[in-house]
């Protein structure tokens, strides 16, 4: 099984997902030129966190032209598992692979912390080996969080049972409180239509290996493997 | 005849005895533009005329030491084959300046000063002094400097891609015009695979790498070597203007091209720009270099030979590459999207050779350039007395308020939380900080070998304004005394000395004093210095800042899985203050009424300092560090939290702030003054939390360290409290306080 980790100029957490991949979820890596048109050989592609192509004009906003981006539409389009992460969530967005926006922090200034998600659905291949309300304790680190989109994109998303994550607080309620960017009704993460691509703000590989304090994001990667050999639940 | 005036000379800050110097080492008259490139590299930023001759008292060398003082970073060996880069450097002058620009491309330039030496970087620390929040002139002036502090340092390390891990922040009035911004960083690299700034081989070429060279940062260096006066607003131009994306190109262009084996050797721009790392390449190969401006990649049209060579554009190297193999190198950087353009050749004459399409416009020998830069003895008298040797009385029949003092410390800005600062950091990139900002040390895993780094930085006004000599001794003790909370060996450090003008015999006292005291206590806590960088002339209207060494340590951390923390974990644990409740406490009472003087409780509840620093004695606080590193170690204790600001009474309450909510009861009985009994800032002091079963074993390692170990109270549920000679001074719930201690400074800044 292999994972593509897709590495755009000014990518900065490719290594952090990489290293996930292959020493915390014991399965193989390869890093992804942005220039590159060719994805065969690969199972799920990874669009990891940073500052592509240094996030001139919106975060995202020019990654989307990149022939690799066009690259991965396509592999979506064929059913195969995209996540992207932080930057990679922007990017995804941006690129109409997902809905909505991601818009500048509320309170305008970047954050880094650990932070509470709740798993909203375990009906996905990112989260099926997660429990629907289970806890997670996931870092994040960003300036343009702040999930947003019109309201017949959230009722969409909520009655397709595409939120994957929302912000919570220690015993697990949603509330504002544990909002920690203001996005709309706490998302954290969310799906597209066919549940084939997941983009989430907060940072999985940075809560897969008990070294960092947390492993509640191995679950994630845990859940494409499971959905890759078919073992699912 | 002369066509440079006076008036010229004197503006580019060279003195009239210097340019006589320039006149005869020259044997002619400088056109321009070597009037330019000579005072940029005679200036007190690049030549350390006034402080080269006391930092030779500095011990540079150690068993791990490869590389020490004179290239870009030093350079320590951690064994298995790899080493670490590490250097501080400071940003202060453009940080008041512009703080978001000044304070960002401080961290670029450090950066770059890590990677052009091979190494990628991993860690980030910042170490800040601002002026005081709620003055009612400067408040307003000194919140807009933090926030344009922090977020540059964040807006630049979070892009590039560093994690930054830790560091300081302290408030004084003295730093409201002379903010300080010190960066350090360090990287990882392969011991055999370190490069050199040096320029060797005749005919191999000169290659610019990186950003285009525009007007920015024109006499940067020497803006950072003279006072602040109403002018200064106009400097604002000579602050650079920093791009981290395209840092992080750079990055990834340059340690890919090193692998290619084609070059020879690489240093970066920064201050001083093209100027410096020309004239630095040729000196250190014993080579000379020739370039010619018209292949310099530039951002604008028109610019002067005098602009070109000046100018401190960020985000740009210099390599020379082994002739026939330059399209190795050009094949990285055009891969990365970088411009790579041949200026020049490397040659045998010694001399910066600057040609301007053909024309010699420049031609100084490197020499004059750096190892005959001036070179002053200047003379110094003893440190200024700023504030009486004895202090008011503090009225003792008031206990209870002593006990309430509490809150006032830690709700004061330089003990409150930092986490409105370090949250806008990322401080986890790289997935390797297993502990982060708000420890005593930072500690940072090293995925490719089986050990983990600890780092910390330390530095205190304070007492270095009351005797400077003595101050720098315990920012030495207290930043190994970090390193040995967490379990760390230190092994090299690296050090950045803040001053004022040094051209006035007190102030250059003081520096001088500093630097003696610090090589004692390096030498002592064997910690040689590797490197880093002296900024002088903190002053403005004359104002001058406390004289702030800062010193960053970095250690070896073995064998542990997690890193030890500073916070309770269970209630029920016997609380050992390692080290003893007032160490060195011996002597008259007036003695120690006035080295409390220097504590955190003068300044913030009586309201100024007087008196001394508290007393050090080295070969204590060491074996309490050869103490505390076995105790952590072993696993024996389930926290460990040094006593610094605020004492006694503080650190136990940021111990009491972790996620566990356990407090602690402290109970003491003592002949000793109460005040001093909580707040006195002793050194040598560490507070453990034991299990019952352990405590044998913790003094008995206490025991043979020779150091005392009382125990003091224990750990309890959700309060903590202060009973002395059975008086019960303090009884609060942690909650409410961490509340108080957690918030501050978000709402200092936020009036």
């Amino acid at each position: 099984m292999k994972f593509g980790v897709v590495l755009f100029p000014g990518s900065n957490c490719d290594h952090d997902a990489y290293y996930a991949v292959q020493a915390n979820l014991g399965e193989d890596a390869a890093l992804i030129w942005h220039e590159s048109e060719d994805l065969s050989g690969l199972d799920a592609v990874l669009l990891p966190g940073g500052f592509s192509y240094g996030d001139y004009l919106r975060p995202g906003a020019i990654a989307r032209f990149s022939p690799v981006v066009t690259a991965v539409k396509k592999f979506a389009r064929s059913g195969g598992l995209v996540i992207g992460i932080c930057n990679g969530f922007q990017v995804l967005v941006e690129s109409g692979l997902l809905p909505g926006a991601l818009i500048r922090n509320r309170n305008l200034r970047f954050v880094c912390k650990t932070v509470h998600i709740k798993v909203v659905t375990s009906d996905s291949p990112f989260t099926n080996a997660s429990k629907t309300n289970q806890p997670l304790a996931i870092p994040i680190a960003h300036g343009d969080g702040c999930y947003y989109a019109d309201k017949m994109t959230l009722r969409q998303l909520e009655n397709e049972d595409r939120v994957a994550f929302r912000y919570c607080d220690t015993v697990n309620r949603v509330v504002e409180e544990a909002n920690p960017n203001g996005s709309l009704d706490n998302i954290a993460g969310i799906l597209n239509e066919e549940r084939n691509v997941l983009g989430m703000m907060p940072h999985p590989e940075r809560a897969s290996d008990s070294a960092m304090g947390s492993t509640d994001g191995l679950v994630v990667f845990q859940s494409m493997k499971a959905t890759l050999m078919g073992t699912a639940r | 005849m002369s066509t440079l005036t006076t008036d010229l000379i004197t503006k580019h800050g060279l003195t009239m005895d210097e340019y006589d110097r320039i006149l005869d080492r020259l044997g002619r008259e400088p056109t321009l533009t070597e009037l330019g490139i000579i005072s940029v590299m005679w200036s007190e930023h690049c030549s350390y005329k006034s402080s080269r001759l006391h930092l030779k008292k500095l011990p540079t060398e150690g068993e791990s030491v490869l590389v020490g003082p004179g290239e870009n970073a030093g350079i320590i060996d951690i064994g298995d084959g790899w080493a670490v880069a590490f250097k501080i450097e400071s940003h202060n002058h453009p940080s008041f300046i512009e703080p978001f620009q000044g304070a960002a491309t401080g961290v670029g330039g450090i950066l770059r000063d890590i990677f052009t030496m091979g190494a990628r970087p991993i860690a980030v620390m910042d170490s800040l002094r601002f002026g005081m929040l709620d003055d009612s002139k400067t408040g307003i002036r000194n919140r807009h400097i933090v926030r344009g502090v922090v977020s540059g340092i964040s807006h630049y390390g979070n892009c590039f891609g560093v994690p930054t891990v830790g560091g300081e922040c302290i408030f004084e009035s003295g730093y409201g015009g002379n903010p300080l911004v010190n960066a350090f960083a360090l990287g990882i690299f392969r011991k055999d695979k370190i490069f050199f700034g040096q320029a060797s081989g005749s005919g191999n070429p000169v290659i610019y790498v990186g950003a285009k060279t525009g007007k920015d940062g024109i006499h940067g260096a020497s803006m950072a070597s003279s006072e602040f006066d109403e002018q200064s607003e106009e400097k604002r131009p000579n602050v650079q203007v920093g791009d981290p994306f395209l840092e992080k190109l750079l990055l990834e262009a340059c340690l890919e091209a090193m692998q290619t084996g084609a070059i020879e050797g690489i240093q970066d721009m920064g201050a001083a720009g093209l100027t410096c790392s020309t004239c630095e390449m040729g000196g250190r190969g014993g080579s000379g270099i020739e370039i010619d401006l018209k292949y310099v990649p530039q951002r604008e049209v028109g610019m002067t030979p005098y602009e070109i060579m000046l100018s401190e554009s960020q985000e740009r190297m210099l390599i020379v590459a082994k002739r026939g193999r330059e399209k190795e190198v050009y094949d990285v950087f055009r891969k990365w999207g970088l411009d790579a353009a041949e200026i020049g050749v490397v040659t045998g004459d010694g001399l910066l050779r600057v040609k301007d399409r053909g024309e010699v416009v420049a031609e100084v020998p490197n020499s004059l350039l750096t190892d005959d830069a001036p070179l002053y003895d200047r003379p110094f008298s003893q440190p200024p007395r700023v504030a009486p040797l004895d202090g008011p009385e503090i009225d003792l029949s008031k206990n209870t308020a002593l006990g309430d003092s509490l809150v006032t410390l830690l709700g004061s800005p330089d003990i409150c939380s930092k986490q409105w600062i370090f949250e806008q950091y990322d401080h986890m990139v790289r997935t390797n900080t297993t502990s982060g900002p708000g420890g005593d040390a930072a500690v940072i895993r090293i995925k490719e070998a089986d050990v983990s780094l600890a780092m910390s930085l330390d530095g205190n006004g304070r007492f270095c304004v009351l005797d400077p000599r003595e101050g720098a001794k315990l920012a030495v003790a207290e930043c190994c005394r970090n390193l040995a909370v967490v379990g760390a060996q230190p092994i090299a450090a690296t050090n950045c000395l803040n001053f004022g003008n040094p051209e006035r015999p007190e102030i250059m006292a003081q520096l001088v004093e500093a630097i003696e005291g610090m090589a004692e206590a390096c030498i002592h806590f064997e910690t040689p210095i590797t490197g880093g960088n002296v900024s002088l002339y903190n002053e403005t209207l004359g104002d001058g800042i406390y004289p702030t060494p800062v010193v960053g340590i970095v250690g070896l951390v073995r064998n542990q899985d997690k890193p030890m923390g500073i916070h309770f974990r269970q209630a029920g644990r016997k609380l050992v203050l390692l080290g003893g409740l007032l160490p060195n406490a011996t002597g008259r009472k007036a003695q120690a009424e006035r080295r409390f003087g220097s504590s955190q409780y003068a300044k913030m509840v009586v309201g100024g300092l007087w008196g001394l620093p508290p007393k050090l004695d080295m070969d204590y606080e060491k074996r309490v560090h050869e103490a505390s590193r076995r105790i952590v170690n072993t696993g024996l204790t389930e926290s460990a939290h040094d006593l610094s600001d605020g004492g006694l009474a503080v650190a136990a309450a940021k111990s009491s702030f972790g996620l566990s909510g356990v407090g602690a009861s402290i109970e003491l009985q003592s002949e000793l003054p109460v005040h001093h009994l909580l707040y006195y800032e002793a050194p040598s002091r560490i507070l453990l939390s034991v299990v019952e079963e352990a405590l044998g074993d913790v003094l008995s390692i206490a025991n043979d360290c020779g150091v005392e170990a009382p125990v003091i109270g224990k750990t309890i549920e959700e309060r903590l409290t202060f009973t002395v000679n059975r008086e019960k001074l303090f009884d609060r719930s942690v909650d409410a306080l961490y509340e108080h201690w957690t918030n501050s400074l978000e709402r200092s800044l936020a009036t």
